[in-house]
């Protein structure tokens, strides 16, 4: 039986845990980010971060440093860090956009986060300790659209986004001044910054609405609007494996093992896949009309207890203000 | 008559559960603005290919989508003048309400009577199952009502009349 939580009557647009999934930040379509404290299906509110001005669009909250960082629509990000008495500061990031930022991620060593934007830009950001703020480089070509989902590959430095424009690319992040020269990987050898590494589309026209690389970064997963999932390795970038569903879209996707993945969004119920190099199938839907009652477009689907690599529960979170945590061997 | 009536609601129906799956997006070419892309159509990639349901010639509905509205323009069968001239009126009223509907439009597209325009915050308030059965609840009623008033108007008609000629 999934643990539920009902927040009341709000649409959730993303949630975020921390390292040992004791807190939860979460974010409904407001400016103010809500703190709060997990045991067990017991959430009791202890902090807000009020800093945006317009809608929270995406939060992050780094396992390792314990640092939350947001972005919103009102074209700015800020980076929390918690002080002895439990209240969180927020530290300055110059994005220098001038559209709504859309999603944003912390890269897995935590020295740099990424942030798409609607001005068909991706900023990846670092810390300027003389200035005490974070500045950001920009990757924009060939990004044709709002960007509206980013993963980090864990060798920190390739970075996937995917595209209101129908595309999924994979740009090198590798920022020279606060990072050694990376090594070559099965996605390319060189890397100088925003070099497109791949530009992958599933064939039909949807907007991507999220990309996650695989726990060892081999492959990288997308969900698009055409209510298709897709799935290429980047030993054979050509041979790209799409499986189109009768289902509605899909707008949020994780692995959950080196060959699983679990994807949900407008059918209101998660779906866990399986890819085998050649294809793609369903295994099995998670009901959540029959166990939680729930029924509403998920938005946001993430690893809740395990890795990338071996995931035992995963969360989602949906437009009727619930929160959802699922036993991946659930019925 | 009810025979084709099922197929062309039920197409209704689905198309628009396949279309009202919006998103929170915010203008790429306005600072700080979030429009319906389906009404300012500045980005021709956010747009979807607008679907056009008919029963006949005169019946029939549009449904354009995009990432973050839909748009659905209804025209209400209308047989004779006085049917015209009830269907205006009649859409009139609920149009200079339009506030109290959430999303009705405050004007019809060209070509149609009236038009509703759905954001995804509208979603977020509200059950799409429940937004979708409203809109097709909508269009079973339409015709009915329009027939009823046309029903009411002949027979006050008729009934003055003959109280007019009584006095000759």
């Amino acid at each position: 039986m999934p643990e539920t939580h009902q927040f009341g009557a709000i649409a959730i647009y993303t949630h975020s845990w921390n390292s040992n999934r004791s807190s939860l930040a979460l974010s409904s379509s407001s400016n103010i980010v809500d703190l709060y404290k997990v045991s067990g299906a017991n959430y009791q509110k202890v902090n807000v971060l009020s800093a945006h001005t317009q809608s929270v669009t995406g939060i992050d909250w780094a396992p390792k440093s314990n640092r939350i960082v947001t972005c919103s629509a009102d074209r700015n990000a800020y980076v929390w860090t918690q002080l002895k008495d439990g209240s969180w500061k927020n530290t300055m990031v110059i994005l220098r956009i001038n559209r709504a930022a859309t999603c944003v991620k912390w890269s897995p060593q935590e020295d740099k986060f990424a942030v798409g934007s609607g001005a068909k830009a991706v900023s990846v950001c670092y810390f300027d300790s003389s200035n005490d703020w974070w500045v950001s480089k920009h990757i924009k070509k060939p990004i044709r659209s709002t960007v509206t989902c980013l993963d980090w590959h864990p060798n920190n430095i390739l970075l996937a986004a995917g595209s209101s424009d129908f595309k999924a690319r994979v740009f090198s992040a590798y920022v020279k001044d606060v990072e050694e020269k990376p090594g070559q990987t099965i996605w390319g050898t060189k890397m100088p910054f925003g070099n497109l590494m791949a530009e992958l589309s599933s064939g039909g026209g949807g907007w991507v609405h999220d990309v996650c690389f695989s726990g060892n970064g081999d492959c990288l997963a997308w969900v698009g609007h055409d209510s298709s999932l897709s799935v290429v390795n980047a030993n054979s970038l050509s041979n790209i494996v799409t499986f189109k569903t009768s289902y509605l879209p899909f707008y949020s996707c994780v692995w959950v093992s080196l060959n699983r993945l679990v994807a949900a969004g407008y059918n209101c119920e998660p779906m866990l896949f399986e890819f085998n190099g050649k294809n793609i199938k369903l295994v099995k839907k998670y009901d959540t009309k029959e166990e939680t009652g729930g029924d509403n477009v998920i938005s946001k689907v993430t690893i809740h207890t395990g890795t990338k690599e071996q995931c035992k529960k995963f969360s989602t979170t949906g437009l009727d203000g619930m929160i959802t945590v699922w036993d991946i061997d659930a019925k | 008559m009810a025979t084709t009536l099922r197929p062309y609601l039920t197409a209704v129906r689905h198309t628009l559960t396949a279309a009202l799956c919006l998103e929170n997006f915010s203008s790429q070419v306005v600072e700080r603005h979030n429009k319906p892309e389906v009404e300012v159509r500045t980005s021709k990639e956010l747009l979807l290919t607008p679907v056009y349901i008919s029963r006949n010639e005169k019946e029939r509905v549009l449904i354009e989508g995009s990432v973050n509205a839909l748009r659905i323009s209804i025209a209400v069968k209308q047989a004779d003048d006085l049917e015209k001239i009830l269907c205006h009126k009649f859409m009139r009223f609920m149009m200079m309400r339009a506030e109290n509907f959430f999303i009705l439009r405050r004007k019809p597209i060209e070509g149609y009577d009236i038009s509703f325009l759905v954001t995804n915050f509208h979603t977020e308030q509200m059950y799409k199952h429940k937004l979708v059965d409203f809109i097709i609840n909508f269009m079973e009623e339409i015709d009915k009502e329009i027939s009823d008033m046309k029903i009411a108007v002949n027979s006050r008609a008729r009934f003055s009349a003959e109280e007019f000629l009584k006095r000759f």
